[in-house]
């Protein structure tokens, strides 16, 4: 667990460090991913213990989340004074790049003659 | 006759200790998502009870009810968050586990990545603009499609308000797990891995955390398009900007 957890870290750090001084725009953990991808592909495989990280992590990823959310309280005033444009412009957007998004990716698929992956049933 | 006075100042420290410890809200943030957990079970894994809402109605609730400054909690709960950046590093794993079918759905992957991502960000600034949304409400609204410590970062460097960044994130990834399944079964697209692409792009690892429930393609394709989003919004937003 402890390699796993190191791992993880230090792929971050890197990530951030990199970006910083190198002023890419990229974003740091997003870099930290692609770091242990090629990590991953080096290996050839995932090590059991990264294997049970994740599978505790991802599967409660939405948990991560909560602390930020609560901070909807420091903003009552605003959503009050602007409810209208933010919870609007919020859901038709939302919805909007959904559809958008699922109907070209399916679109694409179709076009090159791909197969489907899974479907549901 | 002095009991009930010093009753009240021993619980009057207990108080003082547990809001100067970041056990007891971490603990709550806890219990709060574990409660809606549990409530989302209960309605037969309904999206429309969604964890993360009830766990932050709930705490908002609490917090109000008990006179706590967010600032309070967050010394609690940033254990929590900061397990954000850990999490998004290790989508590489689901990434190189379906290494093979994302470089076969490369093309369609990007193609869908690049109209989502514009859409998002275009969309969402038009219609609050066209409902008369103030001009740090738009700069904040902007990045709403990327994940939380990613979009908090776009809004800073935009001047844009990140902290109110950060709750549009989350109510963005709320909407999004919620409609999901009904909006793409209404437009009949079966592909988990355009189901699951979808909800990530538009609504990261909260509508990544929906998909990995119902399925684990759909997930690891969410996951995947919550990465790449990440890194588009915050190439893409900058240049969009002077628009605004």
């Amino acid at each position: 667990m402890v390699h796993a957890i190191l791992a993880l870290l230090v792929c971050q750090l890197l990530g951030e460090v990199i970006v910083r001084a190198a002023g890419v725009p990229i974003p740091g953990p997003v870099l930290g991913t692609l770091l242990m991808l090629a990590a991953l592909a080096a290996l050839r495989e995932v090590p059991d213990e990264l294997n049970a990280v994740a599978g505790v992590l991802l599967s409660h990823l939405s948990l991560l989340f909560v602390p930020a959310g609560v901070g909807v309280m420091l903003h009552v005033a605003r959503i009050k004074a602007e409810w209208l444009p933010l919870l609007v412009g919020l859901f038709v957007s939302t919805a909007l790049t959904i559809a958008v998004t699922a109907l070209v990716f399916f679109w694409v698929m179709r076009r090159m003659g791909l197969q489907e992956t899974e479907q549901q049933p | 006759m002095s009991a009930p006075v010093e009753a009240a100042d021993h619980l009057d420290l207990l108080w003082v200790y547990l809001q100067q410890e970041p056990l007891l809200w971490l603990t709550a943030t806890l219990a709060a998502y574990a409660i809606g957990h549990a409530l989302h079970r209960a309605a037969g894994g309904s999206p429309l009870v969604n964890s993360v809402a009830v766990a932050i109605a709930l705490l908002v609730a609490v917090l109000v009810v008990t006179g706590t400054s967010y600032a309070t909690y967050f010394d609690g709960a940033q254990f929590v968050h900061f397990l954000l950046g850990p999490a998004t590093v290790l989508l590489a794993v689901p990434l190189y586990r379906n290494f093979n079918r994302v470089r076969r759905l490369l093309v369609p992957m990007l193609a869908a990545l690049l109209a989502g991502s514009v859409t998002a960000v275009v969309s969402a600034v038009a219609v609050a603009a066209a409902l008369g949304g103030s001009r740090e409400t738009l700069l904040s609204l902007a990045p709403k499609s990327a994940t939380t410590p990613i979009a908090m970062g776009i809004a800073e460097g935009i001047g844009g308000l990140a902290s109110l960044t950060a709750t549009l994130v989350i109510i963005t990834g709320i909407i999004g797990a919620m409609i999901v399944t009904p909006l793409l079964n209404a437009l009949k697209v079966t592909d988990w891995a355009a189901r699951g692409f979808a909800v990530g792009v538009a609504s990261h690892g909260i509508g990544a955390a929906r998909a990995f429930q119902v399925n684990q393609l759909a997930g690891t394709f969410a996951g995947i398009a919550m990465a790449l989003n990440a890194l588009l919004t915050a190439l893409l937003v900058p240049l969009l900007v002077g628009w605004i």
